[in-house]
């Protein structure tokens, strides 16, 4: 029989540390939906998703009732768009991205990832037109997001695309008022089975459909943290490893219910910390609970380090498959930390790629002066693309060039996306870098065989 | 299917036999009770069976949850399956 303690300590997980599934995500393959006929293969998109997702949303409520413990969202990922709809014959492939948010109204997910093209070794036309139609897309549609992969360890940096992605997050800022970047993801060494977004997709090598869990509790560790203060290091670390155990093997049943009620296979459990705006939902206030004064401060990227690295060992023993990106993540505008310590100058962009070298993604949600230049986008998608490259990790960029505002201004994105300070960019121009377009090439250590 | 019922607030006279009887009305069988007042904070935890239940998880959730609200009480009802893969390997 489990122990009151045992009971009440769940309860206060999630009743006041904000423990909860932070989404079920079903992947979906489009893979057979492609037809030459534009008309053709949006129904059939359309169709499918609205299929296989039908039940998606009252099952995962059915699931949140009986455990009693909240599935924040429900969101559907697809195979990259580029690859599912490149046999179509059209330049229109904004039509696309208003039938996934179609869909994703229909079966009443908030988000839809999939929007998206790999590009890391070059482009083929649906990847091109894809890119292309980007800012449109996000314009035009609320759910939809987009992801493009620009580099991996395997292949190396395709430069081209970063040059193009500058250009293309600076556009879609201009035409949505900021709104649309932060549903773009620019990725190096994207995963195939993320059940997060924006950067959720399905990859080409996941079945037709499939059930992958994120898993979040910030709180939790917080608040498990504040029993060992003053204690060594180590002992920091074994906190944090046996309370991402506990959180990751909630996520891990709910999983299985899920899938076994949906009839549709298990996939991965992601345990992120993924902080929210909400008060005691910060990954910041774990580093500073860790013994910083404030994040940003020196001694960040160390601390980051032992809590990514605590939360992926007591989450891989606690699912038989973990799997997405599963680590901490850093966004900015949706950690009320990150944003307190930003808007007091404590934290820069330059900590923050620093950060990204040891933590589960890459920038996230920072937002840059309005005029900040393409070339200067792109030279910071470069250096994360390296970052992830080298160090064999994923890595993104989820900047906001907000137009209109400059360093020092607060941006509103609304609900999970929170709000930032404008944060200072380096002023010198990588320009003549950018301009030279081509390919990175593939690091020495990609070469294993 | 077995849950745990836990019941978290100011002690008051009848928590146990109001909340005992709402279970009974639904067909809901105890299996189990502990209760404690800790400072003035009553915390009631039962194990029960709903195998006999009336009505569905969702609405015997929404039954207690209301009823906990009326009386100033936090009253959850969750599958037993939860606590056992957070504390038991």
């Amino acid at each position: 029989m489990i122990t009151t303690s045992e009971i009440l300590e769940t309860i206060e997980m999630i009743s006041q540390q904000h423990l909860d599934i932070r989404t079920v995500t079903m992947g979906i393959s489009l893979r057979d939906c492609g037809h030459p006929d534009l008309r053709t293969c949006c129904d059939r998109i359309y169709d499918k998703i609205t299929k296989k997702a039908e039940n998606l949303v009252r099952t995962g409520e059915d699931i949140e009732r009986e455990f009693g413990i909240p599935i924040v969202n429900k969101r559907v990922s697809v195979t990259p768009i580029a690859i599912a709809c490149e046999c179509c014959d059209t330049e229109d492939y904004a039509a696309f991205a208003r039938t996934l948010d179609r869909a994703a109204k229909e079966v009443g997910v908030n988000f839809i990832g999939g929007f998206s093209a790999l590009v890391q070794k070059g482009f083929t036309t649906g990847d091109r037109r894809l890119i292309r139609a980007i800012p449109e897309a996000l314009r035009d549609t609320e759910r939809v997001c987009s992801s493009v992969n620009v580099g991996s360890t395997r292949a190396g940096i395709n430069m081209d695309a970063v040059a193009l992605m500058g250009r293309v997050v600076k556009e879609t800022a201009e035409i949505s008022a900021g709104q649309g970047c932060a549903k773009l993801v620019v990725f190096c060494n994207a995963v195939e089975d993320n059940p997060f977004m924006a950067g959720a997709f399905h990859g080409v090598g996941e079945p037709e459909c499939v059930i992958n869990v994120g898993v979040s509790g910030p709180g939790v560790v917080h608040h498990a943290l504040k029993k060992c203060a003053g204690e060594p290091i180590d002992v920091a670390a074994e906190v944090i490893k046996k309370t991402a155990f506990r959180v990751t093997r909630m996520g891990e049943l709910v999983a299985q219910e899920a899938s076994r009620r949906l009839g549709v296979p298990f996939g991965i459990v992601d345990l992120s910390l993924a902080p929210t705006p909400a008060v005691g939902d910060s990954v910041a206030d774990i580093l500073e609970e860790l013994g910083l004064e404030s994040v940003g401060a020196p001694g960040t990227t160390a601390a980051l380090a032992l809590l990514n690295d605590a939360v992926k060992k007591g989450g891989v023993m606690a699912s038989s498959n973990v799997g997405g990106l599963s680590g901490a993540f850093i966004p900015v505008s949706e950690d009320a930390g990150m944003i307190r310590a930003a808007a007091a100058g404590k934290l820069t962009i330059e900590k923050l790629e620093a950060m990204t070298c040891v933590c589960s993604v890459g920038l996230d949600m920072i937002a840059l002066p309005g005029d900040t230049p393409a070339e200067t986008i792109s030279a910071i998608i470069a250096d994360e693309a390296a970052i992830g490259m080298i160090n064999q990790k994923t890595t993104a960029v989820r900047v906001i060039p907000v137009p209109g505002k400059t360093v020092g201004d607060f941006v509103d994105f609304g609900g999970l996306l929170g709000r930032a300070p404008v944060m200072a960019v380096n002023p010198a121009s990588p320009a003549k870098l950018i301009a030279r377009g081509g390919r990175i090439p593939a690091p020495i250590n990609s070469l294993k065989n | 299917m077995k849950a745990i019922v836990t019941v978290i607030g100011k002690d008051t006279v009848g928590i146990i036999a109001n909340v005992c009887s709402l279970l009974a009305q639904n067909g809901v069988n105890v299996l189990d009770i502990s209760q404690t007042v800790m400072r003035e904070y009553f915390t009631m935890i039962m194990l029960v069976d709903t195998a006999g239940c009336k009505v569905d998880f969702a609405a015997l959730a929404d039954i207690l949850r209301k009823d906990g609200t009326d009386h100033g009480l936090d009253i959850r009802i969750q599958r037993e399956d939860i606590f056992e893969a957070m504390h038991r390997i």
